[in-house]
């Protein structure tokens, strides 16, 4: 029996600083990234969320060449990116991508150049690799103060423009019918994926950014059509597979001989994606998802959707 | 800017590229695939980065993981919302390149080369290639023209012809990925993507015709290389900085005519319903 | 049964024969068996929700049908080979979109075909005729996302029969139409199917539009169909059958009206507009 515990929870596990801060961590991100991602799921707007998480690197990797606080950039530059991308958008799904894609572009074009001057400037080599695949472990404990008051500061902003953004996602004609501005409701929910998308980036990385934002949600929304219901099964796949590709990150330094382990951002998005997988076959194998096929006839007509 | 051997390589293969990505960014842009246009791309990346450090040739883990990307994307999109399995299995890819990273302690510069292009860098040897397999990408779309156009615009019509829309889209993603190996050695993986929005999106605006359209599109990619190279031999500036820039002022240009156009319509139309109606204000 | 009454001059160029069809676990359609023929204008009339783009989709060969079969001209239908003329229901079509009302209707002639395909003067000839058809010809070279919706139909159908098709389908083309619209789609309709001997069956919700011009109905409720001439088929006798419940047909100035119940809050259910 203490043999299979210590299988599990190698020793130190819970004794260890690094863990407690990347728990912290991860967990406070992990739930506000599950519950904008909801919303993000529910718009299509996954393309917009992840493409933030690159606008933000680009303003890392500025204020990193300016020598300005991180936070500054990455949640500076998303918001810009996140007013740019709602203001050049269309209606329709198709158009609104694209959009996303030409403000991605040019942010891409804007890390290159500030990677490139930042290299020329001062020896920081591993630059790149460490803003694209940055690690949870490495996050310092300073940062957990910041991380909660922005972590506050979506989860408020989703909370207020919660309910219209619904009716206006579900409806955009029934909302304005109602008096909602839908606009400026997007516009305000763009804004809080922006800080949320931000400071996921600087806590946990690119990658994760984008996997805890959008594979436990849409694993909740597959799960359950009750948008309540989705959003607390979202945060809880969340955090659940945080805290337990940590735990399998931990332990991973003690498997084989090399003792390199890998990386938490592998195991947490494998779980994620796995996740998602497995929510798909109940889906998939009954007459109901054959309907749900059929309801969804082509990636073309999915993306003719209009879009609030 | 020419006389340089180097600089000959790097505009040849420019081109090359430049000509794939404004015939395959057509398709992107008239299927709104802008999202696969940066996973397949990215997710390659990774594989690159894995194969680098596993000391595999990096074009196989840069064509595998293409590859892989849309196989994944097409089977799971079936199920799924497109643009969810697309950022799934994007970070997974992505995942697996961390995890082949971890396994050295190494830096590898190769990597800011794969991400951003090292057009400058692009050697003799490669051009013979690159070349083919643009050929390859190119010979692909014609075969699929019209089934992938009409699949594109009525797609209900297209399915009552016995062209299967799942099937289709899985073509056009693997088209995207062979045009994302050959493409990102030279340009970079997250460039290819912006020659493949800008351009088209703004040829489009230009004209309605559609075979007219794809060759402005492949016109104003190869205006966008050209430009990016010229100005990156001259300011030393990364080229995928100019390349990004010229993309969204492409693309702004592209609105801004249509808007114009759009204006045009619309007074020549009330100036039509006054003549109709002279009696009305 | 009232099939069996009319009498028909030449083969069938549809027939469906019993076709029944089950989605999660709902029987949709339930023996459905009409026959349409060369140049007759039939309409498949039902509510929304009653099966008819189902119904569409099996003729098509899309929809797999649990019994029953479907036959073209004598011979089982294959997607491939029976020319099916088929315009969509809601199509919505990108005003950014590089593709003239010209571009759309060449795609419908050869656009299934894989490899090249050079200019022919003989499919622009083509294309030139189904616009003229159809009364297109003033916006052929128009982006067709910028077209109002009666002449986005109008050019879906010019798609829809430069494959030379013996068949039409036609999925609630007249939804978002306008009164005036509505009318010029249905006579051209009417003139194309008797001129060049097409069978047509369009879907639709609304049947009063049609009445003019419509050959046979086929009238689609509680997954059960009947088939015949509008005065056979349309009375309340048969309509209750086909609702299970009992509902009025009412003649209003040459309207027709189909309320359900006769109790004085009456809901109308088809034939409104």
């Amino acid at each position: 029996m203490h043999q299979l515990y210590t299988a599990i929870f190698e020793p130190g596990f819970f004794a260890s600083p690094q863990v407690h801060v990347a728990a912290v961590v991860g967990g406070l991100v992990a739930i506000v990234s599950a519950v904008t991602g909801v919303f993000t799921v529910m718009r299509g707007q996954s393309f917009g969320g992840h493409a933030l998480g690159d606008v933000s690197a680009a303003g890392g990797s500025g204020a990193l060449l300016l020598g300005l606080s991180p936070v500054a950039g990455f949640v500076g530059l998303g918001i810009i990116g996140a007013g740019v991308m709602d203001m050049i958008g269309v209606r329709r799904l198709r158009g609104r991508d694209l959009a996303t894609g030409i403000v991605l572009g040019a942010a891409i074009g804007m890390s290159a150049l500030f990677l490139y001057l930042t290299s020329t400037q001062s020896a920081t080599t591993g630059a790149v690799q460490q803003i694209l695949f940055g690690s949870i472990f490495t996050a310092p404990v300073g940062s957990i103060p910041i991380t909660i008051a922005l972590g506050v500061i979506a989860l408020a902003a989703v909370a207020v423009v919660g309910r219209p953004l619904l009716l206006a996602t579900v409806s955009p004609d029934i909302a304005a019918a109602r008096g909602v501005r839908v606009r400026l409701v997007g516009l305000l929910y763009m804004l809080a994926l922006a800080v949320s998308v931000g400071l996921s980036s600087l806590a946990i990385g690119a990658i994760l950014s984008t996997a805890l934002l959008i594979g436990p949600a849409a694993t909740a929304l597959r799960v359950t059509k009750r948008v309540d219901y989705a959003i607390g099964l979202s945060c809880l796949f969340g955090v659940a597979a945080t805290w337990i590709g940590i735990l399998l990150a931990y332990d991973s330094y003690y498997w084989g001989t090399s003792h390199l382990g890998l990386p938490v951002s592998f195991f947490i998005v494998a779980i994620v994606f796995a996740g998602y997988l497995v929510s798909g076959i109940p889906v998939a194998g009954t007459a109901g998802g054959r309907r749900a096929q059929m309801a969804q006839p082509s990636v073309t007509a999915e993306r003719d959707e209009i879009a609030a | 800017m020419f006389a340089a051997g180097f600089m000959m390589n790097a505009w040849i293969t420019a081109t090359i590229v430049a000509v794939v990505g404004g015939v395959v960014g057509y398709f992107v842009v008239l299927r709104g695939s802008a999202f696969p246009a940066h996973a397949i791309p990215k997710g390659a990346f990774a594989g690159a980065a894995g194969a680098a450090l596993l000391g595999i040739n990096t074009l196989i883990g840069l064509a595998v993981f293409a590859l892989l990307g849309a196989l994944g994307i097409g089977s799971l999109g079936r199920r799924g919302r497109h643009d969810v399995v697309t950022a799934l299995a994007l970070v997974m890819m992505l995942a697996l390149g961390a995890a082949f990273l971890s396994r050295t302690t190494e830096y590898e510069p190769e990597i800011y080369s794969l991400l951003f292009g090292e057009v400058l860098g692009v050697s003799a040897s490669q051009i013979l290639p690159t070349a083919l397999l643009g050929v390859a990408c190119i010979a692909a779309i014609a075969v699929v023209y019209r089934p992938l156009l009409l699949a594109s615009v009525t797609p209900e019509v297209a399915e009552a012809k016995g062209i299967r829309a799942a099937r289709i889209e899985m073509v056009f993603l693997v088209i995207l990925a062979l045009a994302t190996a050959m493409t990102v050695p030279v340009v970079g993986a997250l460039l290819i993507f912006s020659l493949m929005i800008g351009p088209p999106a703004a040829a489009r605006s230009l004209t309605s015709r559609p075979l007219l359209a794809m060759i402005l599109s492949v016109c104003i990619a190869l205006a966008t290389v050209w430009l990016a190279i010229a100005a990156s031999y001259l300011y030393n500036w990364p080229i995928g900085f100019f390349v990004g820039a010229l993309g969204a002022l492409s693309y702004g240009c592209g609105r801004g005519w249509a808007a114009w156009q759009q204006r045009r319509r619309v007074a020549s139309a009330a100036v039509t319903v006054l003549a109709e109606h002279p009696g009305h204000a | 049964m009232t099939d069996d009454i009319v009498i028909q001059a030449a083969d069938p160029i549809l027939d469906v024969d019993r076709v029944s069809v089950t989605l999660s676990g709902r029987q949709i359609l339930d023996e459905v068996s009409f026959r349409v023929g060369a140049g007759q204008f039939t309409g498949l009339i039902g509510p929304n929700g009653a099966g008819k783009t189902t119904l569409l989709r099996v003729i098509l060969g899309l929809q797999r049908s649990v019994a029953g079969r479907v036959s073209m001209l004598g011979q089982r239908r294959a997607p491939r080979h029976q020319p099916i003329g088929y315009v969509p229901q809601k199509v919505l079509l990108d005003p950014d979109m590089p593709m003239r009302a010209r571009d759309l209707v060449a795609l419908g002639a050869d656009g299934e075909r894989y490899g090249l395909r050079l200019p022919s003067r003989q499919r622009a000839a083509a294309v030139r005729e189904m616009l003229h058809a159809v009364d297109a010809d003033r916006f052929a070279d128009a982006r067709v996302g910028n077209l109002s919706g009666g002449e986005q139909q109008r050019v879906l159908i010019a798609q829809a029969l430069i494959s030379r098709p013996r068949l039409l389908l036609l999925d609630e083309p007249l939804a978002n139409l306008d009164l005036r619209s509505s009318q010029e789609i249905v006579g051209l309709l009417a003139r194309i199917a008797r001129e060049q001997q097409i069978a047509v069956l369009l879907s639709a919700h609304e049947m009063n539009p049609l009445l003019p011009v419509l050959d046979r109905v086929v009238y689609l409720a509680g997954g059960r169909a009947a088939s015949g001439t509008v005065d056979e088929v349309i009375t309340t006798e048969t309509l209750s059958r086909l609702y299970g419940q009992h509902v009025e047909v009412l003649h209003v100035q040459g309207r027709v009206l189909v309320v359900a119940g006769d109790t004085p809050a009456t809901v109308p259910l088809v034939g409104t507009d």
